[in-house]
């Protein structure tokens, strides 16, 4: 591959490069890496001991909550994170340099699904080992599950960085993308008991199938078809959106 | 004060070439049917007011400036061809570093963008060229977010050597320096001038036009002027860049008063 490539196809080494310098920036912020790390952890004893009376309880919404958890987190970082790099400039010039927009887009995908895997397994390990949260299925899928979910919430918190001016701005796409897919996922009600309307946008909300296939591996032992599909309309998504994000990210600017 | 040595004879074509060249942004023409060359291997001088278009034009050569109407060739493409990306040096205003990062981690990432090929060790001894080259070698290890105005844009000028590009785009690469710094960076600009690249640098302070081998005055998206400072002043009968640019204003000023008196009377 030579140095003057345009963009399309992904350099692996550019991608790296971008990656290792995301966690780096990151390791200069040893504040930030203890709040997304811990905060979920402290969250998931929290859930545990309001329904200390109610095990069931527990199970159904810390599942679905290990689902959540990074997808909030991954989305908030994200978008402020290349928000960031919007507004700093470094955007422009890494777009006037020989960087293509997926070469960067990869890069945070990469960095911050890496964060991603140790949030989620120590989440995970935390609830299933130590809160006695009774899962039926494997581990493994409650962590690709949550994978996943990091993953849409880093293509969404790239996506809505287009349209904010501000941090301020950003933090708000927080209540207005996130809540509304929060109430409808499931997580407070079954979608079917909901009003109809309210049950068909849910439907169309993502975040509803990272949920319910948290709940599938929550039941069954072995995985259904159910969870098969969620888990592809939720890798789906991500892939759409980080499309989407893609195209936010212009070499040519007003 | 006039440190500016026999310019090298352009050999090459030039190295910008514009021709009707407009940019608008959102309702308003911010650059107007601009022609002019920057020649191979020197350093051309950008001058005029803040807000009079210097930025704009830089953007629109380094192709990330959108809505650009008429010629623009670059090194020989058109500006914002893909190939250019890698020849062209580019320091944008506000320094464009990640302040959470060290000025070295900074240039690592910057050079494994520009050449992801070599070697880590080739590159590693560009870092080090570079931060000796704008003085930074004492402070590379600190946080970027952590140095002064002046050294966070010297380490976007690193950035920008990093790749040994033919043309240097330098959009107020001074501002905020200390008058020892500056004559350093000037020194620099006329050292890599010399090793043959080309540098477009804008400023708005007219004293630093003196160091430039040609000059390119601008006033509200208009070319006033596009020669050596030597020319101009010899033109203008002035003594300075900057009386020679007053003059040119003034002069600009009455021809449009009396275009406009024109077009009244036309009207009547």
């Amino acid at each position: 591959m030579n140095a003057t490539a345009p963009t399309g196809a992904l350099n692996a080494s550019r991608t790296t490069a971008t990656a290792a310098r995301v966690l780096r920036q990151l390791r200069h912020d040893p504040r930030t890496i203890a709040l997304m790390i811990v905060v979920p952890c402290l969250m998931l004893v929290l859930l545990r001991y309001v329904f200390d009376a109610s095990p069931r309880t527990f199970d159904n919404i810390g599942a679905s909550l290990l689902g959540i958890f990074p997808l909030i987190t991954m989305f908030l970082v994200t978008s402020i994170a290349t928000l960031r790099e919007r507004t700093s400039g470094t955007l422009e010039r890494l777009l006037a340099m020989p960087l293509g927009k997926a070469d960067l887009i990869a890069g945070y995908a990469l960095a911050f699904g890496a964060l991603a895997i140790v949030q989620s397994a120590l989440a995970t390990g935390l609830a299933l080992w130590l809160l006695g949260l009774d899962v039926t299925g494997s581990a493994w899928l409650v962590l690709l599950v949550a994978l996943l979910d990091a993953l849409l919430g880093t293509a969404l918190g790239l996506f809505v960085s287009a349209f904010a001016a501000s941090e301020f701005q950003a933090v708000q796409f927080m209540p207005a993308v996130i809540f509304p897919q929060l109430l409808l996922c499931g997580l407070f009600t079954p979608r079917d008991r909901m009003h109809p309307v309210l049950e068909a946008v849910s439907d169309v909300l993502p975040m509803s199938y990272a949920v319910d296939g948290m709940n599938e591996v929550l039941h069954h032992a072995d995985m259904t078809a159910t969870f098969v599909r969620d888990v592809l309309i939720v890798a789906g998504c991500a892939l759409l959106v980080l499309t989407l994000g893609a195209a936010t990210l212009r070499r040519r600017t007003t | 004060m006039n440190n500016v040595a026999d310019p090298p004879r352009p050999t090459a074509p030039d190295a910008v070439h514009a021709d009707d060249l407009t940019v608008v942004r959102g309702s308003r023409t911010v650059l107007h049917h601009l022609r002019f060359t920057v020649p191979r291997g020197q350093i051309t001088g950008l001058l005029g007011p803040s807000g009079c278009g210097k930025s704009t034009l830089m953007r629109a050569i380094v192709g990330t400036q959108a809505k650009v109407t008429g010629t623009l060739d670059v090194l020989g493409r058109p500006a914002g061809h893909p190939g250019l990306r890698s020849r062209i040096g580019y320091v944008t205003q506000a320094p464009s570093v990640y302040d959470d990062l060290t000025v070295r981690q900074n240039l690592d990432y910057f050079a494994a963008i520009l050449d992801p090929a070599r070697a880590a060790s080739d590159r590693r001894g560009t870092v080090e060229r570079v931060l000796a080259d704008v003085d930074l070698t004492s402070h590379a290890d600190a946080l970027a977010g952590n140095l002064s105005g002046g050294q966070r844009s010297r380490v976007s000028l690193a950035v920008a050597l990093l790749g040994t590009p033919e043309l240097l785009v330098l959009d107020e690469p001074t501002v905020g320096l200390d008058p020892v710094l500056r004559r350093d960076l000037w020194n620099l600009f006329h050292d890599l001038a010399a090793r043959g690249a080309t540098l477009l640098v804008s400023s708005h302070v007219m004293d630093e036009a003196e160091r430039c081998h040609r000059l390119l005055l601008m006033r509200d998206g208009r070319i006033l002027a596009d020669d050596t400072p030597d020319a101009l002043r010899t033109r203008t009968g002035t003594d300075t860049v900057e009386d020679a640019f007053l003059h040119l204003v003034d002069e600009a000023a009455t021809a449009d008063a009396s275009t406009t008196d024109r077009t009244k009377e036309t009207s009547r």
